[in-house]
Formats: C-alpha cells, sequence, structure tokens
C-alpha cells in the first residue's frame, strides 16, 4: 500500500515535472494577436475648387446678412436708456472711486472689483507663451535656419536712432503703467509698450548684447515671479478685504500717485508679464531662443 | 428697424471679412490673419455697444462720480481682456504654423492635409 501509494506520488511527481516542462517549453499560449488596424479609407472628396468658393462665400455672407439684421434691430447707438447701461455699470461708476480709489474707473474695475478675471488673463499669456516655447524654442543639436543672419549688423542709423528712441520709450512705457490708475493707460498697454522698446532695442543692439540682458533664466524668474506676486496679494485683498470687511489695504486719497490699494502694483505686475512675452514672442519667432 | 447702427454695422462687416478670410483661403498665415480681423471686428462692436452719446470716457474729472456722466466701462474692460487672448491665441497659431512649415514646406492647408493622409497610410 505504501509502496503503491509512493509510486503513484512518483508518476505523480513525474507527471507533473512534464507538465511543467511542457508548459515551460510550449509557448505562451498568445491572445489572439490584435488584427491589423483596418486601414481607415479615409475618402478625400474633392469639391471642385469653384464650387467650395461659391459654397464658403455663400455661408460668410449668410452669416453676415443675419448679424447685420439683428444689428439692425438692436437698440440704438449711443442711446443712454439701452439696456446694457444698466445698474452694474451705474454701481462702478457711482460707487468705484470711493471703493477703489483709483480715478480710471476701468482700472477699478479690471483690476480690483474683477481682479480674478485679469489674472486669469495673465495666465492665459503665460500659457501661450509657454505653449510658443514648446513649439518653437531649438533642442539641443537642432539646427533651424536661424532669421538672426538677415539682421542688419551694427547698422548705423538703426543703432544712432535706437539709442536716441528706445530710453523714451521705456520711460513712456513706465509712465504708462505707474499712471494706470490715474489716466487712461495701465499694466497690458504700458507692458506693450515697453515690449515694443525692447524689441527695437534687441535690433539695435544686436541679439548677442541684449541675450546677456535678458536671458531665458531672467524671463522665467521676472514672468513667474510677477505673475505669482498677482495671485498672492490678490488671494490676501480677498481674504481680508472683500465684501467690505475692514482691510489694511486703503484705497487712500484718490489722485495719489501711492493710492488705490494694490492696484499700481498690480499693473506693474501685469506690465512685467505682458512686456516679457511681447519681447520673448519676437526673439523666439526670431532665433528659437531668448 | 433702425439703420443708425453704423458703428456696429461696420464691425460686423470687418468680422464677415475676416470670417470669410479664415474659411476661404487655404493660406495658414492667411487664416490666422482673418482670424485677428475677425477679433477686430468683434472688440468694435463691444465698444461701440458701450458708448453713451455725449458722455465721457470713465477716468474721473473734478470728482464728479455722477453714472450719467461717463459711458459704460464693463464693455472696456470686455475688450481689454479679448484684446489679449486674441494676442495670445495668434501666437500659438503662428508658432504651429511655422512647425507645419518646417515639416512640410508649405502652407497650403490641403496640401498638408494630403501629405497628413498619406503619411497615416
Amino acid at each position: 500500500m505504501k509502496g503503491a501509494n509512493n509510486r503513484w506520488l512518483e508518476q505523480g511527481d513525474d507527471a507533473l515535472d512534464r507538465l511543467i516542462a511542457e508548459r515551460i517549453d510550449s509557448p505562451v499560449p498568445e491572445t489572439p494577436a490584435p488584427r491589423p488596424p483596418r486601414k481607415r479609407r479615409v475618402r478625400t472628396v474633392h469639391i471642385p475648387h469653384a464650387l467650395y468658393l461659391a459654397l464658403a462665400l455663400l455661408l460668410c455672407l449668410g452669416i453676415i446678412g443675419a448679424l447685420m439684421q439683428t444689428t439692425a434691430r438692436l437698440p440704438s447707438f449711443g442711446n443712454p436708456d439701452n439696456p446694457t447701461n444698466n445698474e452694474v455699470s451705474r454701481r462702478y461708476l457711482e460707487q468705484g472711486l470711493e471703493e477703489t480709489g483709483a480715478v480710471n474707473l476701468v482700472a477699478g474695475m479690471i483690476l480690483d472689483y474683477r481682479a480674478f478675471d485679469t489674472l486669469g488673463e495673465s495666465n492665459v499669456l503665460f500659457v501661450a507663451i509657454c505653449a510658443v516655447i514648446i513649439l518653437l524654442r531649438l533642442q539641443q543639436g537642432e539646427a533651424r535656419p536661424d532669421d538672426t543672419a538677415w539682421e542688419p549688423r551694427h547698422d548705423l542709423i538703426l543703432r544712432t536712432v535706437g539709442r536716441l528712441v528706445v530710453p523714451l520709450v521705456l520711460v513712456f512705457g513706465i509712465y504708462v503703467i505707474l499712471n494706470g490708475h490715474l489716466s487712461p493707460g495701465g499694466g497690458f498697454s504700458g507692458g506693450a509698450v515697453i515690449g515694443a522698446g525692447l524689441i527695437l532695442c534687441r535690433l539695435a543692439e544686436g541679439g548677442e548684447r541684449m541675450g546677456k540682458v535678458l536671458s531665458f533664466r531672467t524671463f522665467r524668474a521676472l514672468s513667474t515671479g510677477a505673475l505669482s506676486f498677482y495671485a498672492l496679494s490678490k488671494a490676501y485683498s480677498f481674504f481680508t478685504g472683500a465684501n467690505r470687511l475692514p482691510s489694511v489695504i486703503t484705497p487712500g486719497v484718490p489722485g495719489r500717485i501711492f493710492s488705490a490699494g494694490l492696484i499700481p502694483y498690480l499693473n506693474i505686475a501685469v506690465g512685467l508679464v505682458v512686456a516679457c512675452t511681447m519681447y520673448a514672442l519676437f526673439t523666439l519667432f526670431r532665433k528659437g531662443d531668448l | 428697424m433702425s439703420l443708425s447702427n453704423y458703428e456696429e454695422l461696420a464691425a460686423i462687416a470687418l468680422f464677415g471679412i475676416g470670417l470669410t478670410l479664415l474659411i476661404l483661403d487655404r493660406n495658414l498665415i492667411k487664416k490666422i490673419i482673418g482670424f485677428s480681423m475677425s477679433d477686430a471686428g468683434i472688440y468694435l462692436y463691444l465698444a461701440a455697444r458701450g458708448y453713451v452719446e455725449g458722455r465721457r470716457p470713465p477716468i474721473v474729472e473734478n470728482g464728479v462720480t455722477d453714472a450719467a456722466a461717463y459711458i459704460n466701462p464693463i464693455p472696456t474692460g470686455l475688450v481689454l481682456t479679448g484684446i489679449v487672448v486674441s494676442v495670445a491665441s495668434s501666437a500659438v497659431f503662428l508658432a504651429l504654423a511655422v512647425r507645419l512649415y518646417e515639416r512640410y514646406r508649405t502652407l497650403n492647408l490641403d496640401e498638408i492635409t494630403d501629405r497628413v493622409r498619406k503619411e497615416e497610410e
């Protein structure tokens, strides 16, 4: 009985071994191979060019006609009784000076009442420049025809005029930013002016010298720093001062340069982001780096 | 029906020219130009809607804080937002156009589409 048992066991072991060996040797039963993707027969419909033109023109004319019909039925232009001039704008106009301290009521609106909207707007600009950097910045070992080869080098007229004009443009841009709460202007327009000045400076002085002043690292630090300052300071003011709670940030005396609470500082942050972005866009399209 | 909304009608015309260019033209750069033009039309439209006859821009002068003295500031703020977004999106479009040109050596959208399909097959 014992021997038989042993034999069975041995046999069993043998069988098991054989089974295991077979399993190991035999190829793994494959899951049925995925069918080769059927070639999608995308039928290119070749509409004749003339037909395409006619259809597109009809579509456009239809849309324009419908929009013009609608516009003609709207309340008339410049009428004070239009429904758009409702209590929202009345509130901004009548309480804006007192509540935000900004003489420029549009600045008070976009940087105080609707400051998070403007933060989102600056972020759109930042995300766009990130996308352009991803698309255009040269990887290591990647060569692209460099447009700087066609730039004028040491052009006497350009350099002289650049030296005369660039400081004035920069000062004007700074003036527009710093007076954003007192007069027309603000971070976006002033930043665009400064960006234009920087681009002119780059063209006049050459990319190498400008690249030392405003390198990629400087650009990164300025943009992210300005955006973080905006977000943090506005978050602080919303936590402490929104909904008419007493706040340490006071509107101040309207009309002074240091007034209107955070608005001048937010204008500076926005201006930095816009100026850096304009300049970076130019150089990225020009040579793929800063 | 009043035909006195000349400013808005001009804005619609500008939008329509931009839209036509965006749909009709096969050149990528011209499509982007059309996109920017239709943007400009929309901004003109919004700014015109905010205007009130005979009133001044919303910058307080001599401490007058009467709503009857200034135009509507809200469309102005909206246009400011819109301009920035349109600059940003144009930059992304142009960067994509540069990349497409580098790869396919053409800006004609039809040719690019044909070659993409051939590469897929």
